[in-house]
């Protein structure tokens, strides 16, 4: 039988085409007919446990599980004929005997499959007169919330954790009728991806721990969204209740995030209603801050800046969030170069700027792409959790035989078999010069470069794979030394044959550059800024202690300015230290806007609820400021005026990683004593997940720590717990030890964007040790 | 005409070593095939002619099962021997591996000749200590003697065999929940198809036959397919062990053709215990449908004449009871036996068999009520054919043969709230 | 997305695997680990937790579960599975003998139920308990294979058959 013949059935009297071996249920689903299904889900592999998609097909005297029958040449289905009926009705009953009929208390009420299958094949009254099942609750964490009870065993979720998530947390224990899904220990599921249990589950077993009870489905208004966080732009539904974001739960989007999407975009919307949401302007008056009006604060800040610009906009410096929309970077720039300042960027984690940057940085392929590598060489990227989507794909990958491979100042927890080189930050640049090496590159510091074994096998994988890239990650551009890491990157894809990618970190770090948020001729790019002070400064969405790559530095910088102008959707303790004024602005799900994602899709979403208290959003707080300020242009009535005026700026410039080839710059790195390795949790980001409480309390909201293997702690005289005093240029913190075995010698791995790190200095550098 | 095939050295003295099985001719077939190249297709063929069906309980035909791999595929291929004997009433496996395990072996090594699987997994039911131990040392004994191996005899055929011991679970008799138990996992049967003969063990290529059925093998290739069939009658090729238990006076496994009279049977277990009657017989292991003792005492042992009396032969485990049982209490503790060893993935075994249970559990204990008959006979309808595994028939199917044959017993417990026997 | 399997091995940074078990018993696991394809680890999984359950006096405990995951690169939670689902391990301390007792059909029609009878007052422990001074624990079992023997019990690793009381008492004053 080849695999591409088309064959001819019959499914209820209707003639269907499919390719033979085509599961029946995927036939069915195409051509909208509808059977019922527990178990089967498009995305997963087949269990046929249910047993609700029993069907009759003509010559066979058994019914069959639609979601396990391959069609075949002239195979007649009759989905609703009697026989098929009473077995999906025979199933309905043994489902309901141990299933609780209190739908009007259960959390899934309204949207339960089970629920809505029942009404069309259950029996009014039950035969079954004995007690019911019940099963004793477990707590599995701050996301998730169990009724075990309710569980109808389809095993969804424990295939979604072997196969999707790539960690079995949750499973089937014991046997018969005493078969238990759970953790069987306390214990919390602690995937990236974990929410999507939640989704998949067909009744109220698996339920959504901040959402629980606070809304009936019926109640939810869907509106249609895109992600927030990282540069994937999942697409997602919002569901709102008399203005509130309720519950966020993942559109269908195949292109992109398949029909799952990570907790932070699922639950970080709990961040919009921190106790912190900035909902007044504020001014700060001698001093002190105090709530003001739009007009006082708007030409406050429209005074504060043409003062400090005085004579030569250059002095003016813009730092933008990357995770402000396409609409907000044009205006803020504009804005910008209308009082003649070229001082604008959103690179905030950025310190290393020799390199020649890329016209147009983006994943390099299609996100769908990542699927179908057979060889990828991550340089500087923690993938699962940067942007846990890709990570998955990625997974894909690996699943199929793709040879992936890392470089990386810290060892990994991944969930597929990879090769993982982990070297001190400074050892990273010469294992890339030695895979570089071993592909034939020359020059500088290649020569120099011993090859070893597994450098020339990274290589082999690269060259020999028919489809192979090479990808930067979030800790190759927070790098000292990253235009090293850009140079040799482009040497060694050049030389196997490998696409070069980025792994954009933010939402929008790649419709910034479209916009135009960068510095131009003679302007200072965000490293520059934030060490030599300007005299004014415009922030957008940007937590100095936290957003930035040398917190310290930046604060103090900012502390010497004469004028800072904040545009924030939050209260904040360090911009709060620096700022004059804070304008509040409308945060995600309140305002329209668009992101452009790692493959270059330019995605426009609209506000799903009105901006909290008297906030705006910023695109009409930047116009009426280009107004105050008498700029030209600054007359859109709508974000849609605004992207199409920056559609045209951008023209028809296509996604391109091409730049220059050379590596000829000197080490800043020396890496000679311990040095930091400065990585942002995935829930430390930007500064609504910050403040997403229930993502807070998970295993990955890790704390401000200072993390050292054991042997670098035997040699400083450290044990787990002990307290000590960090010390980064002239700055210092005082943190936990925690002995950590994924840290490379002569490294100590020190995260970013926590409370408690926001003294420090860049995320990766010079750092000692002192017993406190 | 008895113990002609897996018997045949029941007469030797500790017949389970090397040297007494190839005082018999043991391993000659194997050499002979090996040096002799003998076309595989040749093999399948011959047990095609045998007539052999399998003897785990389906009666499938091996030669057939075997035929459907694609043996010049490439790939890892394997040859899985079913010795997980759990079918209440059964123990005839247990024999096997403990009296004659090289024929066992050589059986298994012929198969991976046959179908170009060159390892082979033998898995034995965890309690089964003291044949593992014995079927571990004849791995030793034939490994040493270069039965087992690469390059077997100098023939470039390697074959490589191991056992597998399981933990307690019934279902892992069922053959594709032995491949995942193999596999490390809970013993769920797996939806078929694919079969294991595409998607086996560790998703390769695989046949899976009871031990009966592969240690029948060097027999058939010793004496060709004709004289097998010839042992047994028409559908029914060669003698088959039968395990005779109950209440009888010498249980036991007996050897004997196919289409032996079930009274010769009896007879040769010594007659009913105590002399007491005949009440009824389940002939081929606990799910077969019970047969009342006078039907039962017409019939021969064989496939079709048990089928045409609405039960099946099954794995031949023969279990005679006598007029003091209480068919109510029996078919309690056998409903008790399919609830306890569901596997719990598909609803209608997981729900059904638990509900099948508690009712019969209810008839029993004076608490039935009048519709429970009817209720039990819906249930098994929807059990039955509904279920990935056939532990679901396996379940309704006594549930079934009760009703239908002591449907008076039933009642009388329910009206009366005690027993019509005692 | 068609059926699967893989083993489900996870990569966790380096566990130190020789701080697990004691090199016997390493040994032992080992035995067992190279009859299986290399990329399946996993398929000793049953072996080693019966080991492992024998080394530490009958019973298995989550933390011994989690050495058998760590040791075979498997996800702790599919080692409980294959724990909790066969009925050979047990997750609760027993005594030192236990005591399995078939009440299968052929073994309860030839007198099981006297044989429990007789054990659990010999005993003065009910199916499913230990006795008082921890030397015995009853089970009911399954059908063990060996009906022709009826009615039947296994202790440790031994069958006994043609129970009688008096056969029992011999057996029980024999047991170390
Ligand atoms: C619930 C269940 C239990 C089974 N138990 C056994 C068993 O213990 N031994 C056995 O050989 N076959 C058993 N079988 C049958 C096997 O699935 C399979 O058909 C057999 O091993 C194939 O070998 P054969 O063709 O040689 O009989 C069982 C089947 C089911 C559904
Ligand atoms: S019929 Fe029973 S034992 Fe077989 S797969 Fe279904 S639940 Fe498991
Ligand atoms: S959807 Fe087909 S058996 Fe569950």
């Amino acid at each position: 039988m080849s695999d591409d013949q088309m064959v001819t059935i019959q499914v209820d009297g209707r003639e269907l085409k499919a390719k033979a071996g085509t599961l029946l249920i995927e036939v069915t689903d195409a051509a909208g007919i509808n059977i019922p299904r527990f178990c089967y889900h498009k995305k997963l592999s087949i269990a046929a446990n249910c047993r609700m998609c029993l069907v009759e097909v003509a010559k066979v005297p058994k019914p069959l599980p639609a979601c396990a029958t391959p069609v075949n040449e002239g195979m007649q289905v009759y989905t609703r004929s009697p026989l098929a009926l009473a077995a999906q009705k025979g199933t309905m009953e043994f489902l309901l005997i141990n299933h609780p009929l209190d739908c009007p208390i259960c959390d899934q009420g309204g949207e339960c499959e089970l629920q809505d299958i029942a009404l069309g094949y259950g029996n009014d009254a039950s035969r079954f007169v004995e007690g019911k099942r019940v099963v004793p609750d477990r707590d599995i964490g701050p996301l998730i919330a169990t009724d075990f009870t309710r569980c109808i065993h389809c095993t969804r979720c424990v295939r979604f954790g072997a196969e999707i998530a790539g960690i079995r947390e949750l499973g089937a224990t014991g046997r018969g009728e005493h078969m238990e899904i759970g953790t069987y220990i306390e214990k919390s599921v602690d995937s990236e991806l974990s929410g999507n249990i939640i989704d998949i589950c067909p009744v109220g077993s698996l339920t959504s721990k901040p959402f629980l009870y606070s809304a009936r489905a019926w109640e939810l208004v869907q509106r249609k969204s895109i992600a927030p966080h990282d540069s994937v732009g999942s697409s997602l539904n919002l569901h709102v209740r008399r203005n509130q974001v309720m519950r966020v739960h993942p559109r269908d989007n195949e292109a992109v995030n398949e029909c799952w999407i990570s907790d932070r975009d699922r639950f970080s919307y709990e961040g919009l209603y921190s106790a912190d949401r900035l909902t007044r302007p504020l001014v700060k008056k001698s001093g002190n801050w105090v709530e003001t009006d739009w007009q006082e604060a708007l030409e406050a800040v429209a005074q504060g800046l043409k003062r400090a610009r005085g004579t030569s906009g250059n002095r003016l410096g813009a730092l933008l969030s990357p995770g402000a929309t396409l609409e907000e970077f044009y205006l803020a720039q504009k804005l910008m170069r209308g009082l003649g300042s070229e001082n604008i960027d959103f690179r905030l984690r950025q310190s290393d700027f020799r390199a020649e940057e890329p016209a147009y940085p983006w994943l390099g392929q299609t996100i769908a792409q990542l699927d179908e590598l057979n060889a990828a060489l991550l340089i500087g990227s923690n993938i699962r959790k940067e942007q846990p989507i890709l990570g998955h794909r990625l997974r894909k990958a690996a699943l199929t035989g793709a040879q992936i491979s890392f470089i990386n100042p810290l060892e990994l927890e991944l969930n597929y078999h990879a090769t993982q080189l982990v070297n001190s930050p400074a050892g990273m640049i010469s294992d890339l010069a030695a895979v570089a090496k071993a592909l034939g590159g020359y020059g500088g510091l290649i020569d120099s470069a011993e090859v070893s074994d597994v450098h020339h096998r990274l290589a082999e994988q690269l060259r020999t794979a028919e489809r192979a890239t090479v990808l930067l990650g979030n800790i190759a551009v927070a790098h000292p030394d990253y235009a090293l890491i850009q140079g040799l990157a482009r040497i060694i894809a050049g030389n196997s044959g490998s696409l070069l990618g980025y792994l954009p970190e933010a939402a929008n770090s790649v419709g910034g550059r479209l916009a135009g948020a960068l510095p131009g001729n003679d302007g200072s790019n965000a490293q520059e800024m934030l060490s030599n002070p300007h005299k004014g400064y415009l922030l957008m969405g940007v937590e100095p202690g936290f957003d930035c790559w040398n917190p310290a530095r930046a604060m103090e910088t900012l502390g010497q300015a004469e004028f800072v102008a904040a545009l924030s959707a939050f209260r904040s303790q360090s911009l709060e230290q620096v700022a004059d004024v804070i304008l509040p602005i409308a945060a995600f799900a309140e305002t329209s806007g668009t992101y452009v994602n790692a493959q270059g899709e330019w995605q426009s979403f609209s506000g799903a609820v009105a901006p909290a208290g008297e906030s705006r959003p910023a695109w009409k707080v930047l116009r009426v400021l280009g107004n105050l300020l008498d700029l030209p242009g600054f007359d859109q009535v709508s974000s849609e005026e605004i992207l199409a005026e920056a559609r045209q700026v951008a023209g028809d410039r296509k996604p391109d990683n091409s730049a220059d080839g050379g590596v000829a710059y000197e080490r800043l790195l020396a890496g000679v004593g311990l040095t930091r390795i400065g990585d942002v949790p995935i829930y430390a980001l930007d500064p609504l997940v910050r403040r997403a409480a229930s993502l807070q309390k998970t295993r990955d909201a890790i704390e401000a720590s200072s993390r050292i293997n054991a042997r670098e702690a035997a040699m400083a005289g450290l044990a787990d717990g002990d307290k000590v005093v960090v010390k980064q240029d002239k700055n210092s913190a005082k943190l936990r030890v925690v002995i950590d075995p994924t840290v490379p010698d002569g490294c100590v791995r020190i995260p970013a964007g926590l409370v408690g790190t926001d003294t420090l200095g860049g995320q990766i550098g010079d750092v000692t040790l002192e017993k406190a | 005409m008895a113990n002609e095939v897996c018997f045949r050295n029941m007469d030797q003295d500790r017949p389970w070593l090397l040297e007494q099985y190839r005082s018999r001719g043991g391993y000659e077939v194997l050499t002979r095939i090996l040096r002799e190249k003998t076309p595989p297709e040749s093999i399948i063929n011959e047990v095609k002619a045998s007539g052999l069906r399998g003897r785990g309980g389906a009666g499938f035909p091996t030669g057939l099962k075997w035929s459907f791999i694609a043996r010049n595929a490439p790939g890892q291929k394997y040859v899985v021997c079913n010795s997980d004997e759990g079918e209440p009433g059964t123990f005839k496996d247990r024999d096997v591996l403990r009296y004659n395990p090289h024929q066992l072996i050589e059986g298994m090594v012929i198969a991976g000749y046959a179908i170009g699987a060159t390892r082979g997994y033998n898995y034995i039911r965890g309690e089964f200590w003291e044949p593992y131990e014995r079927f571990e040392a004849a791995l030793e004994e034939a490994r040493a003697a270069g039965f087992l191996g690469r390059d077997l005899m100098g023939s470039g055929f390697d074959f490589e065999l191991h056992s597998h011991l399981g933990a307690g679970a019934y279902i892992c008799g069922e053959e594709t929940a032995l491949l995942e138990s193999i596999e490390g996992k809970k013993g769920q049967p797996r939806y078929k198809p694919p079969f294991p003969a595409h998607f086996g063990l560790y998703g390769q290529p695989t046949i899976i036959n009871n031990t009966e059925s592969l240690a029948s093998i060097p027999v058939i290739m010793e004496k060709g397919g004709q004289w097998f069939k010839e042992l047994g009658v028409e559908n029914s090729g060669g003698s088959k062990l039968f395990s005779i238990s109950g209440n009888i006076k010498n249980p036991g496994v007996f050897e004997i053709p196919l289409g032996t009279p079930f009274a010769e049977l009896l007879e040769m277990a010594g007659g009913m215990k105590n002399g007491s009657k005949i009440k009824a017989v389940i002939p081929g292991g606990s799910s077969a449908p019970i047969i009342p003792g006078e039907q039962m005492m017409q019939l021969t042992m064989d496939y079709d004449a048990i089928a045409k009396a609405g039960s099946m032969l099954g794995s031949g485990a023969v279990i005679v009871l006598d007029d003091r049982n209480c068919m109510v209490k029996v078919l309690e503790r056998m409903s008790y036996f399919y609830y306890e060893e569901s596997c719990g993935q598909c609803t209608p075994c997981r729900e059904g068999t638990g509900w099948l249970y508690r009712v019969v559990h209810r008839i029993e204990t004076g608490h039935g009520r009048p519709e429970d008959l009817a209720l039990l006979d819906d249930m098994t309808t929807k059990i039955a054919g509904r279920t990935i595994c056939a532990l679901g028939d396996a379940a309704a199917m006594p549930v079934q043969g009760m009703l239908k044959h002591f449907r008076e017993e039933f009642e009388y417990h329910i009206t009366h709230k005690r027993c019509l026997v005692s | 997305m068609g059926f699967k399997n893989v083993p489900m091995s996870v990569a966790k940074p380096s566990v130190n695997k020789e701080s697990l078990f004691s090199p016997e018993l390493r040994a032992e696991i080992d035995k067992w680990i190279a009859k299986y394809p290399q990329e399946w680890r996993q398929s000793a999984v049953m072996a080693a937790l019966m080991l492992v359950q024998e080394e530490n006096g009958g019973y298995l405990t989550t933390d011994l579960m989690d050495k058998v995951a760590a040791y075979l690169d498997m996800a702790p939670i599919a080692v409980y599975e294959v724990a909790s689902f066969y009925s050979m391990y047990e997750l609760k301390p027993v005594g030192k003998h236990k005591i399995c007792v078939c009440t299968n059909v052929s073994c309860m029609i030839n007198g099981s139920d006297q044989i429990v009878e007789y054990l659990e007052k010999k005993l003065g422990a009910k199916l499913g308990q230990s006795s008082a001074d921890g030397r015995y624990t009853l089970k009911e079992v399954e059908c063990l294979g060996a009906c022709g023997g009826a009615p039947m019990f296994q202790i440790g690793n031994k069958y006994y058959e043609n129970l009688t009381p008096e056969l029992i008492d011999s057996i029980l004053a024999g047991l170390e």
